[in-house]
């Protein structure tokens, strides 16, 4: 059975299309990733499977149930880590674990044995009666997750789960969320704008894209789709002959989806090994500077490029802006 | 059962969280007893102010109880704001938190802390030479007075809190509908000595039907019907303004 089913959603506020018609589905037991810039809708989505909004128009199924017509059911089954942290600063880190089970209706002893495994679990066993306030910003993420897990859902929503921290805390909540999803044998849905965050830590992927999935699979699949390698010459002073030089590899035998930007001229070819030489060559003869060449198997960010036609990093930018 | 049991721990989170806040709790104390003071001498040597009470202290305790009272209630939202910010109501809403229980549960308290420092103006007041003509039922509706006066306002202030969302704006509208419900009341002065229209605009402002029950309690022990009946407009405002407060919620919602 499917954990989650979202058809079409659209939402949109004042001037902002936020959802643009998003469907995509997560398998009962996986680890999902929405992989998206800045801005393309991911926090929305999540929003609105975790029922604190409603969409204009569409559906979403989670847990089995419609989280319009059933948004307690839903609350019931699910975790919510939002992308800032809903940590009461005021409360130590066991009452703000307490309070939240007594929402779900949680009291006693099953109550006070769960927050005290939980602590344990995120590593907050001897801050746990300190006041929140004092907390680092990992400490205050991973109280979060606590939070989200104290009534045992069977999906976690994960918004954003490592932007602010550090690479050390990012790296170690990488290590978390894989241990979680296998120890509380959890389906998790995490948004994430790092690439390499999705790659690491999901099975399957959709990239969102201004309020539109483009695409959805396993890290795997969507990279093989993308055959070959991706080869980048830098050029030291191109002085306005780029188009000279993409013209030059457009003709050279296997040198696919050639495109220049700046003093970068990309191309893809089927052996990076092989075609360097080749590229070096021509290019040379014709009096073109190259500065270096570089070959790399395909990434997400090739991924993302191939079926949005935009660079991830400049439409991240964007998207904070 | 759920709604009740949700609201107890919500407004334990709330008075636990304020405990640890020494300079809230210092202000919570001292400012009513200035303005009690501060008012008190102000006003002394105006004889026709007193309103029948033996002295202008006498007449002034259980206004300024109800001032009190309606701006700590219109000011309680503040609360909500600071919720809204560090998103806790979002950790909530995404929880089966009943959406009533967050509002009563704000609501309450600020009940709560109009009771505490209705006690602390009364205990004063003794001191200066007030005589709370009414007795013990009389200390009682003072109580009720302030904790439903603060209540009422204070479902407000949270519907505002919900629908403005920023702290800027929240003080303005909070000025804006506080200042002149103030001035048209009898808080200060009796309703005698006021212009005509004022006195029976007074007649609709809600801050009123608390001051003259708290008053006819503390200067005369009697109306009890009317003080009553007072009573029961300042409970009906706060079933309203808790209503409204929780229907904000929808409002909210649709801007996340």
């Amino acid at each position: 059975m499917d954990a989650i089913v979202a058809e079409e959603l659209r939402k949109r506020y004042k001037d902002v299309q936020a959802l643009d018609g998003v469907s995509f589905s997560v398998r009962d037991g996986e680890v999902f990733g929405l992989l998206g810039p800045n801005g393309a809708g991911k926090s929305t989505a999540v929003r609105t499977l975790t029922t604190l909004t409603q969409p204009d128009s569409g559906r979403a199924i989670v847990a089995g149930e419609d989280v319009v017509q059933h948004p307690n059911r839903v609350r019931r089954a699910i975790g919510y880590v939002a992308q800032d942290s809903g940590v009461d600063w005021d409360a130590t880190g066991r009452e703000n674990l307490l309070l939240q089970g007594r929402i779900h209706g949680m009291s006693g002893a099953p109550l006070r044995s769960r927050v005290d495994e939980l602590l344990e679990l995120v590593g907050l066993t001897d801050a746990a009666d300190r006041i929140a306030r004092g907390y680092s910003g990992g400490m205050k993420r991973r109280l979060d997750i606590a939070i989200g897990l104290v009534h045992r859902p069977r999906i976690l929503f994960l918004d954003e789960p490592t932007t602010g921290l550090d690479p050390e805390a990012r790296a170690a909540m990488w290590v978390e969320v894989e241990r979680l999803a296998e120890q509380e044998s959890l389906t998790i849905l995490l948004t994430t704008h790092y690439l390499e965050e999705a790659d690491r830590l999901a099975e399957r992927v959709a990239i969102v894209s201004r309020g539109k999935v483009v695409v959805e699979g396993t890290p795997e699949e969507l990279k093989a789709n993308l055959r070959g390698e991706l080869v980048t010459v830098e050029f030291a002073d191109i002085d306005g002959r780029i188009e000279e030089a993409h013209a030059i590899v457009e003709r050279l035998d296997g040198a696919q989806e050639v495109g220049v930007d700046g003093r970068l001229l990309r191309t893809r070819v089927p052996n990076g090994a092989q075609a360097i030489p080749t590229i070096l060559s021509a290019l040379e003869e014709r009096g073109l500077p190259v500065a270096s060449v570089t070959t790399a198997r395909p990434s997400l960010d090739d991924v993302y490029l191939h079926y949005t036609g935009r660079d991830f990093t400049a439409e991240d930018e964007e998207g904070k802006r | 059962m759920q709604l009740l049991r949700q609201t107890g721990w919500m407004i334990v989170r709330q008075l636990r969280n304020l405990m640890r806040e020494p300079v809230w709790i210092a202000l919570m104390v001292i400012q009513p007893l200035i303005w009690l003071l501060l008012y008190g001498q102000l006003f002394s040597r105006v004889g026709a102010l007193r309103g029948g009470a033996s002295s202008y202290i006498e007449f002034l305790t259980p206004g300024i109880i109800c001032m009190n009272a309606f701006f700590g209630g219109s000011w309680s939202g503040m609360a909500m704001i600071a919720d809204l910010d560090r998103h806790v109501i979002d950790r909530f809403l995404a929880a089966p938190a009943s959406r009533f229980a967050l509002i009563l549960s704000q609501v309450v308290r600020a009940g709560i802390t109009a009771v505490i420092q209705a006690l602390i103006l009364l205990l004063l007041g003794l001191a200066l030479g007030v005589r709370v003509h009414g007795g013990v039922l009389g200390w009682l509706v003072v109580f009720g007075a302030a904790s439903l006066l603060a209540m009422a306002f204070a479902g407000f202030s949270h519907g505002l809190a919900l629908l403005l969302r920023r702290e800027a704006s929240m003080i303005a509208a909070a000025n804006f509908v506080g200042l002149p419900l103030m001035f048209i009341s009898a808080i200060l002065i009796p309703p005698r000595q006021m212009p005509h229209w004022i006195a029976q605009l007074s007649r609709f402002n809600p801050v009123n039907w608390g001051v003259h029950a708290a008053r006819n309690a503390v200067l005369t022990g009697g109306h009890w019907g009317a003080t009553g009946l007072y009573l029961l407009f300042l409970l009906a405002a706060v079933a309203v303004t808790s209503s409204f407060a929780t229907w904000c919620f929808r409002s909210y919602q649709r801007s996340i």
